[in-house]
Parts: C-alpha cells; sequence; structure tokens
C-alpha cells in the first residue's frame, strides 16, 4: 500500500485580506458564506480529475491560502458549466470566483510552464480584442505553437477532415470597424485604473480576513 | 412574418457553420426573418472571462448596442457561450454598478448606448415557445418516424439562469423533437458538460466528458443525437477517432436540432449542411411525403 504523505498548511502560508478581496469582486460576494458541504464537488463533472475538489479550494480561498489555490490545477479544469453554482445551497456562484482566481493566476503569471488552457485564454482575449472576431482553427495553430506544440501532430486528421467540410475557413475574420471596440478598450483601461485608485485610497481590508 | 435581429457569434462562421445553414432556411419556413447585426463582434465566450471579467462584459456589451440600434423587439443568439454571455452581460449590468458604469463609458467612446434590456433569445426557446409546436407540425413534410434521438442540450443554455427551461431536466427539445415524429429516448445527460474547450486543451479529461455522453446515447439505442450549440456538436462529432484510441469506438452521428427540423421540413440533405459532419448519419427510411 502506498502511504499518502500529509501535507500540512501553515498559517504563515495564509495571506490576510484574500477572502475580503475576492468578495469585492462582483459576482463573488456570497464566499463567506460556505458551509463546506460538498454539493459542488459532488456535482462537478470533472472533480475526478482535479487535484483539489471545488469544495477545497473554496475553503482555501476562504482561509486565506492565495498561493495553493491559484497555483492548483482545479480552476484551470472548471470548464463554466455552472453545476456547482446552481446546486450550491449557499448560492455561491463558484464558476464567477474560479474564472476570478484564473485571472490573478494569469496577472501573478503562477501556472504551469507550456500549460494549453491560460494560454488558450491568452491567446483567444488577444485575437477578440485586435480582430473583433476569433478564427478557431488560427486560434487552435497558435495554442499549440506556444504550448505543447508536438501534441499538433496528433491533430492532423481532424485539420483535414474539417478541412474537406469546409469547416476550416483558410482568412482571419475580422470586424470593419477595428477602431471603435479599440476605443472602447482604451478607455475602459482607464476607468479601471482610476477605480483601482479610488479603491486604493480608502486604505487597508479589514485585517483577519473580514467578519 | 417577423423579424430578429441575429447575432450569430464566430463558431456559427467558422466550425459550426452548418448550424446557420440549418436555422435560416427553417425559420424562413416558419416566417421568421434575421437580420444579423452590423459589423458584430466576438462575445468573449468563456476564455475571455477567465483573463478580464469586466473587459469581456465590455466586449460583449458592444453587441447588445448594436442590437438596440435595430428597430427589431428581440436579439436571436444561437450558440450557447454566446447566449449565455449577452445573458449574463445584462445581469451584471443590473447587479454591479461598477460593472455598468464601466460598460456605459466605454461604450460612449465607442458612439454607442445600450440600456440592456433588450430580450436574448434562444432559436431553441423561439421555436417551440414563441412560434409553437402546432405551427411546426403544420410545416412538417416528412415527419422522421422511427428515428431515435437523444436530445443534448448542453450546460450554458440552462444553467446559470433557466431563462426558459429547467437547469436540469429541460425538455423544450424533447417536445419538438417529438412534434417532428422523432422517437425521443431517455437522456439523463442531456445538461452535462460535454468538456467544453478541454477536449483541445487537456484532451485526457475532456474528451472523456464526451465519451460519457456518447456512450450513454448509445446505450440508449438512439440513431443520432440531437444538439443546440456548435462547440457541443465538434466535441461529440469531431473527436471520435481519439476517443475509440482511448476507450473504445462509440460512433453515432450528432446534428443541430435545425438539421433534423429541415429533413423533417422535406428540405435538400446537402443545403442543409449535413454533409460537414464526421460521422454521418443514415439515410432516413423512405416515408411518403404527408398531403
Amino acid at each position: 500500500m502506498k502511504l499518502k504523505k500529509r501535507i500540512i498548511q501553515y498559517e504563515a502560508e495564509r495571506v490576510v485580506g484574500f477572502a475580503d478581496e475576492i468578495r469585492n469582486v462582483p459576482g463573488c460576494e456570497e464566499l463567506r458564506s460556505c458551509i463546506q458541504c460538498g454539493t459542488c464537488s459532488g456535482v462537478c463533472p470533472l472533480s475526478t480529475y482535479m487535484d483539489y475538489s471545488p469544495r477545497q479550494i473554496i475553503g482555501m480561498v476562504q482561509s486565506g491560502f492565495k498561493d495553493k489555490a491559484l497555483r492548483s490545477h482545479t480552476i484551470w479544469l472548471c470548464a463554466s458549466c455552472y453545476s456547482c453554482a446552481v446546486e450550491c445551497p449557499r448560492k455561491i456562484r463558484i464558476t464567477d470566483i474560479m474564472y476570478e482566481l484564473k485571472q490573478r493566476a494569469i496577472q501573478e503569471r503562477i501556472y504551469p510552464r507550456r500549460f494549453p488552457i491560460p494560454i488558450l485564454a491568452q491567446e483567444f482575449n488577444k485575437m477578440a480584442q485586435t480582430h473583433g472576431r476569433v478564427t478557431e482553427n488560427v486560434l487552435a495553430a497558435i495554442m499549440f505553437l506556444k504550448s505543447t506544440w508536438w501534441t499538433a501532430f496528433g491533430m492532423w486528421r481532424l485539420g483535414l477532415g474539417l478541412m474537406r467540410r469546409g469547416r476550416f475557413p483558410l482568412h482571419l475574420e475580422s470586424i470593419k470597424r477595428k477602431d471603435e471596440l479599440n476605443r472602447m478598450l482604451k478607455t475602459l483601461d482607464k476607468v479601471t485604473i482610476d477605480m483601482l485608485h479610488d479603491e486604493r485610497g480608502k486604505g487597508e481590508p479589514a485585517r483577519g480576513g473580514g467578519r | 412574418m417577423t423579424t430578429y435581429s441575429y447575432f450569430p457569434g464566430c463558431s456559427l462562421k467558422g466550425s459550426g457553420r452548418a448550424y446557420e445553414e440549418s436555422l435560416l432556411p427553417v425559420l424562413r419556413a416558419l416566417d421568421v426573418e434575421l437580420e444579423e447585426l452590423d459589423d458584430w463582434n466576438c462575445c468573449g465566450a468563456t476564455a475571455y472571462m477567465a483573463v478580464d471579467e469586466v473587459r469581456a462584459c465590455v466586449i460583449a456589451s458592444r453587441n447588445l448596442a448594436l442590437a438596440e440600434k435595430l428597430s427589431h423587439k428581440e436579439l436571436l443568439a444561437p450558440c450557447n457561450a454566446c447566449y449565455l454571455v449577452l445573458n449574463k452581460t445584462q445581469h451584471y449590468m443590473k447587479e454591479s454598478p461598477s460593472v455598468q458604469g464601466a460598460i456605459q463609458k466605454a461604450l460612449k467612446a465607442g458612439g454607442l448606448t445600450c440600456k440592456g434590456t433588450q430580450p436574448v433569445r434562444h432559436p431553441l426557446d423561439v421555436i417551440v415557445n414563441t412560434i409553437g409546436l402546432d405551427a411546426i407540425r403544420k410545416r412538417v413534410r416528412r415527419p422522421l418516424t422511427g428515428l431515435k434521438v437523444a436530445p443534448y442540450y448542453g450546460c450554458q443554455i440552462v444553467r446559470p439562469y433557466a431563462t426558459f427551461d429547467d437547469q436540469y431536466n429541460p425538455t423544450t427539445m424533447d417536445r419538438l423533437l417529438e412534434a417532428l415524429g422523432c422517437t425521443v429516448v431517455p437522456f439523463p445527460l442531456k445538461t452535462r458538460c460535454c468538456g467544453g474547450s478541454l477536449t483541445g486543451t487537456l484532451p485526457e479529461p475532456g474528451l472523456h466528458c464526451s465519451y460519457l455522453i456518447l456512450k450513454e446515447a448509445l446505450r440508449r439505442q438512439a440513431d443520432v443525437i440531437a444538439t443546440v450549440c456548435p462547440l457541443c456538436q465538434f466535441n461529440l462529432d469531431s473527436y471520435h477517432d481519439k476517443i475509440a484510441g482511448k476507450w473504445g469506438a462509440v460512433r453515432i452521428p450528432t446534428v443541430y436540432m435545425t438539421q433534423l427540423m429541415g429533413l423533417a421540413f422535406n428540405m435538400n440533405e446537402r443545403e442543409l449542411g449535413l454533409y460537414r459532419g464526421f460521422i454521418p448519419m443514415k439515410p432516413l427510411p423512405a416515408s411518403k411525403p404527408a398531403e
């Protein structure tokens, strides 16, 4: 029998105020009301593949174990099917919390090297932003080049099949009024920076992680 | 004749074009016209939410603003992900003053305005709840009698917002398929996740999700799976050789609900884009066209 080593989490690893930070994000307000019942882990179609169950992730975030939560594979395995969010007896929008954790992991660049999921998310955004539309096959090609490029060889048959069926566009889709979208996103950048300044002005969040 | 604003989404112009090819003629046959939004942009799907939620709402709101410019009452979004993102953006606009503020400032810079109150609807909802099953039955020329169909809804059409049906056991498509003459097999996995974009990024867990759905449909002796989402169709139809290599063959065709409607309306198979699927549908039993 293989003995499993127990991992102890120390108080020193906690980031005080992390739970409050997450709770202030629209959609994540109910975080504190989790009762650790595990319904989310039970209904999650991908929890068997996760390193920590959704319940454990929520627990980590609640107690401020930021690093562990952001480094987990769980947040990336969430496919956004919203099963947990509709089943949660405390109406916690777990999917939105997972989105928030993904965002933070990308901002802080803590995800495994060559891990395709965050790379896909970022490349998707770049494409949606610069061209206004997403051309799926081009996006997939870029994702493979930047992540596990060697696995792309296993995809030749799929690509060929899509081409034969006219489902493999050879030109990049794009919108006409790119400047309009650009202006919108530039203004937004300014707005978000202003908002951050406002929030910093309010001072440090309450110590001890909230209530 | 009713007209809806129409937001096709990127997939319907690329890998999911058979959905658009079948949706347009079927709705036209039911006296519904669609006006495509001028210069619409990507809704952001789930990938954009994972990088920046406010930005995701802003790019989605541009489409809502474009739709409000047209004089039609409602906006039609046939892709489940687009449908959810547009609805979610409207919810955030209502719930969160900070998101609403950011959206309005950004839209203003683009010379647009958006109230965020125009209903965003899925074709399944419009076809069954607005056009109605009676109108469908009247239009059926070749009932699909004997065709056993597993209705697969996918997740984001009913979750998290149960806009028109139950979050786990929706029945709207079941009723539609019955009106076409199909036999609907009981299908408990109808809203289980198909793996989403994981099938491309992490095949092991992603394809396993698809595999379970295909296996269950076969076990229920379905001839075909009906979908309402381009990503579900892609996942269930395109990875059969990989799935067979990992867990064994589960060959069953997956088509769009609108393609089955087109068949029942006696439309041309090629024009409905049926040849675009990887697993071909078996020819229908030759039934006499109804008088």
